[in-house]
């Protein structure tokens, strides 16, 4: 089962999760719209190299399927559609409305990591696939983050950006925890995700047009007068 | 025993003799990255050259802390370099007279000797420099403690020449997502620490936006060349820490012979010249932080560093 370099593709994956980590963190903490849309295409790639390095040590064709169809619709599709439907004026503002400012959401995104690590070490005990020790709390930190995220932004592209990182989470931890994941659930989220990035681009571009904003935080006090 | 002594000796020689080559090589290659032709590599010596032959003038009003600052932060970085290994793989003479944190003890003592020295003059950009060093030192300072507490957690000791020997055998353990994750973070941190671009502007002359370099405004003849060549060193030093240590542990002399030691001096260099290149690349493609966005720098290299200390702990 195991191939001969199988420590250096571990500790490869390792270095993978950290820096999927990273740019979680940066979708968090980023300024720029474009810059968080950036480093999702960052995360995505990294989310796919994973599920090809798990694909060459544990030998399962399902994990290569899995990280070419990632790269065709996260690091290809979604972005093209979000650039397509929204218009500019939005990736061009460069202070992004936000709940919490920068650093406070940075120290709530390191106690994050935390608890995810915390959550995943009893779970690590009942499986006993070498890699889910790196992908496991990586991708659930990478999930709450991608929740954080969802909650601290107040623009629209943003926060799909967090639900796309959120997702991202997920299949960084189910790879590893189920390498033989049919790759007809992967497709199902694959065919999914666009359409609901095509939806939010669309929706965020005629709020754009009416209101002049796609401020999310303004639009609670929104009522008719 | 006399080899080592000799050669830590050597080590301290190349840190204060080609500290100013660094420092050249770095402003000449920033200028060439920008399609101008820049200064000359060895521009820094003439400037020390110069600045020792002149007058040295002291504000009558200035205590003895003025004088003697020069001299505590030009010991400061000679000190360290006899800890750390800047040519050797082995353990030299003084190695084991303090470790990393002892090492980032004695360049804190050289930094408080120059914060009080730009109050000591009343001079108005001197203290605003200073407070603003300050500033952006403490919110370092996290960063440092728990980066020095993960390696030397990882390598079982404070001693870097223990610390550098971990990363290497065997190979894998390069790649260990802690071990990036701090490189990201002690980089960020030199970046902060030695004033360079996204916190400070290294080559800026207006005094209001200072935050390093108005703190040694006052000083002239040989006081000036003293604080500009110990800045250097520090620069040198952190780089060396960073590379030999922490990063790419290779080039570096094995054996006790004399002349595998000097052939050990161009390799380092030649190592530090790429690193240069990413740092001035660093430098040109990035804009000054506004003051206040330093808090956001440092935050995240804070956020780095605590994520591969968990990484760290849970993972064993």
């Amino acid at each position: 089962m195991h191939s001969p370099h199988f420590s250096v593709i571990f500790s490869l994956d390792a270095l993978t999760g950290a820096l999927f980590l990273l740019t979680a963190i940066g979708v968090v903490a980023t300024r720029q719209v474009l810059a968080s849309l950036q480093l999702f295409i960052a995360q995505s790639l990294l989310l796919s190299l994973s599920a090809l390095l798990l694909g060459i040590a544990l030998g399962s064709p399902h994990l290569f399927a899995v990280a070419g169809i990632t790269i065709a619709t996260k690091t290809v599709l979604i972005p093209w559609l979000l650039r397509h439907t929204v218009s500019v004026e939005v990736y061009r503002t460069r202070e992004i409305d936000r709940v919490l400012n920068i650093p406070s959401s940075l120290l709530i995104a390191a106690f994050l990591v935390v608890i995810a690590y915390a959550i995943a070490n009893p779970l690590l005990g009942a499986v006993d696939l070498p890699f889910a020790r790196i992908n496991l709390p990586l991708g659930l930190a990478a999930m709450f983050l991608g929740v954080f995220t969802v909650v601290a932004r107040r623009e629209a592209v943003p926060q799909l950006l967090g639900l796309l990182a959120l997702e991202n989470g997920v299949f960084f931890a189910g790879v590893a925890i189920v390498p033989e994941l049919p790759v007809i659930a992967e497709l199902a989220a694959a065919v999914d995700v666009p359409v609901v990035a095509l939806v939010v681009g669309l929706l965020t571009r005629q709020i754009h047009k009416r209101i002049g904003s796609t401020s999310v935080g303004r639009l609670a006090a929104l009522r008719e007068r | 025993m006399a080899e080592r002594i000799l050669y830590n000796l050597l080590q301290v020689f190349v840190v204060v003799a080609f500290a100013p080559l660094v420092e050249g090589v770095t402003s000449r290659l920033k200028e060439n990255l920008q399609s101008k032709r820049g200064p000359s590599i060895v521009q820094p010596y003439r400037d020390l050259w110069k600045l020792l032959h002149k007058d040295e003038i002291v504000s009558e009003h200035s205590s003895w802390i003025f004088r003697a600052a020069p001299y505590v932060a030009f010991t400061a970085p000679v000190f360290v370099a006899l800890l750390i290994p800047v040519l050797t793989q082995y353990p030299l003479f003084f190695a084991f007279m303090g470790d990393m944190l002892g090492g980032g003890f004695i360049l804190a003592l050289g930094g408080f000797f120059a914060t009080l020295a730009a109050v000591d003059t009343a001079n108005p950009y001197g203290p605003m420099g200073a407070s603003r060093t300050r500033m952006v030192g403490f919110l370092a300072e996290p960063v440092f403690i728990v980066v020095f507490l993960t390696v030397s957690f990882v390598a079982g000791s404070t001693i870097p020449y223990i610390v550098q020997l971990r990363w290497v055998s065997p190979i894998a353990n390069f790649f260990e997502p802690s071990h990036v994750l701090l490189l990201i973070a002690f980089l960020m941190l030199i970046l902060a620490e030695d004033g360079r671009i996204p916190v400070d502007s290294p080559s800026g002359l207006f005094e209001l936006a200072m935050i390093d370099r108005s703190k040694s405004l006052e000083y002239s003849g040989r006081g000036a060349a003293l604080m500009k060549w110990a800045g250097a060193m520090k620069f040198l030093v952190l780089i060396c820490i960073f590379l030999n240590v922490l990063v790419t542990p290779w080039g570096l002399a094995h054996g006790m012979g004399l002349a595998e030691v000097l052939l050990a001096i161009p390799m380092v260099l030649l190592k530090i010249f790429g690193f240069v290149l990413v740092l001035v690349y660093i430098e040109s493609s990035l804009a000054k932080l506004r003051l206040f966005r330093i808090t956001e720098f440092l935050g995240a290299a804070f956020v780095i560093s605590v994520v591969a200390m968990i990484t760290r702990l849970s993972e064993i």
